[in-house]
């Protein structure tokens, strides 16, 4: 569904990515760890070019997005992203929030995406905050809107930049529970994160990347158990042991 | 003090008052919808846009309104060979002033947000612009409405020197009754009140937005 052709990104004189060529298939939950700096936001968000690469393709169901010709915001359209910070739009209420770009982009008509984002918020278990403003909710609850806004434009792959990273221990159970159930039903998952339960759990695949490298890949049995690299089990010895 | 002159004059403040009114009106309005552009192109990536975005407000905020006015009212005429009427020759110039100031404010309310709003909002497969008009700038004007508030009464209160090229604003009322009366004081106290009433009534307005807008903290 997504595959990466000899990506680069530079940040002036930083070499985040250096090559990345990898594939990234329907239905698969693939989860990308590594040490911080290692560049695997940097990739996630190349991915759907909020980041802008330096160098490479990437071929999204085989139309290379890189290209002038194609308009990005048309691909965004099938690739939701869920971030670190939430980033929910503190003016609109939660189902505004959710509404908003199903009816500007989409031209969904408001009471079809206002029916739509009922029900995807009571997916995400939180139907009664709808009519809510962002600032009153916690940052689990946040994290499970920001992930029903970007369900509702209906997207073919779910990009997830480190999605518990800023919540409170307490909170990192529902939000995880929340990416369970997308990944049951079969959604294409790339999820970077922090979380190694989830990505044993639930990964098909777990990619490990250092220093802007993608060192190992494998199912989380594998990699997990008998990684293959040194930087990857000196890594592993030291996220498990916490 | 002696106000007995307001029974015969009163009619000439009325008439000050309204032409401040809508001075102030029309340059707002264009104030702000100049600021906006400005602000866009000084923030935009175009070379172009944003040197003449910078350039302009640096120069107009580097150089007295009056001068701006003498301009507008009697260099253009020479150069264009069109003569404004006064009032318009006003508008004009007030409103190339503050759209400067109003620009550097509205930047500063852009900038004030939050650089993950904008990658949510693209993320979603909004373009810049529509992202721009209902995530950002509302958001922006939020953070502004404060230092909004202020520019606008300044600009009311500094509207009173169009009164210099014979516009019947408050100001000019005020100094032909101080010229026919004889009695300078009271008339331009009666000139103070009018503009004070004004600010103050607009500075109460925009604390009613604020509270309006603060609805979603």
């Amino acid at each position: 569904m997504i595959k990466v052709e000899n990506l680069h990104k530079n940040f002036k004189d930083l070499h985040v990515l250096k090559g990345i060529n990898e594939e990234f298939h329907k239905g698969e939950v693939v989860v990308i760890i590594g040490p911080s700096g290692s560049g695997k936001s940097t990739l996630l968000r190349c991915l759907n070019r909020l980041e802008e690469p330096s160098d490479g393709k990437i071929y999204f169901k085989s139309s290379n997005i890189m290209d002038k010709s194609s308009n990005i915001n048309e691909h965004r359209e099938h690739m939701g992203m869920v971030f670190q910070h939430f980033n929910l739009f503190p003016h609109l209420t939660v189902l505004e929030n959710i509404t908003l770009a199903p009816v500007k982009v989409k031209n969904t008509s408001p009471e079809k995406a206002k029916e739509t984002g009922m029900e995807l918020l009571e997916t995400v278990g939180l139907k009664d905050k709808a009519y809510v403003y962002p600032a009153k909710l916690s940052g689990g609850q946040k994290q499970r809107v920001a992930i029903a806004r970007a369900l509702a434009m209906f997207p073919e792959v779910m990009l997830f930049d480190e999605p518990t990273s800023a919540l409170d221990p307490e909170m990192v159970g529902e939000v995880l529970e929340v990416m369970k159930k997308l990944a049951v039903k079969g959604m294409t998952m790339i999820v970077v994160t922090h979380e190694m339960g989830f990505a044993k759990e639930m990964g098909d695949r777990v990619l490990f990347m250092d220093q802007g490298n993608i060192l190992e890949t494998g199912l989380p049995g594998e990699v997990f158990n008998d990684p293959k690299h040194s930087r990857t089990r000196d890594f592993l010895s030291k996220v498990l042991r916490a | 003090m002696d106000f007995s002159f307001l029974s015969r004059y009163y009619p000439m403040y009325i008439t000050g008052t309204l032409n401040t009114l809508a001075l102030a009106f029309f340059t707002l309005l264009l104030g702000v919808v100049f600021g906006i552009v400005l602000a866009l192109m000084r923030l935009s990536k175009n070379p172009i846009l944003k040197g003449f975005a910078s350039s302009y407000i640096e120069f107009i905020r580097g150089t007295p309104l009056l001068v701006q006015l003498y301009i507008v009212y009697y260099g253009l005429p020479q150069v264009t060979g069109m003569r404004f009427p006064s009032f318009f020759a006003g508008i004009i110039a007030l409103t190339v002033n503050s759209s400067a100031y109003i620009a550097e404010i509205i930047r500063a309310g852009i900038l004030s947000v939050d650089a993950g709003q904008m990658e949510a909002v693209r993320s979603l497969g909004m373009s810049h612009t529509l992202s721009m008009r209902y995530i950002i700038i509302p958001q922006a004007f939020k953070n502004i409405l404060p230092a909004l508030g202020n520019e606008f009464i300044v600009v009311i209160k500094e509207s009173a020197i169009v009164s210099i090229i014979g516009i019947y604003d408050i100001m000019y009322s005020g100094n032909i009754i101080r010229g026919n009366t004889y009695r300078p004081f009271e008339p331009l106290i009666i000139v103070a009140i009018i503009y004070f009433i004004i600010t103050f009534g607009l500075s109460n307005l925009m604390g009613i937005a604020e509270r309006r807008m603060r609805i979603s903290d």
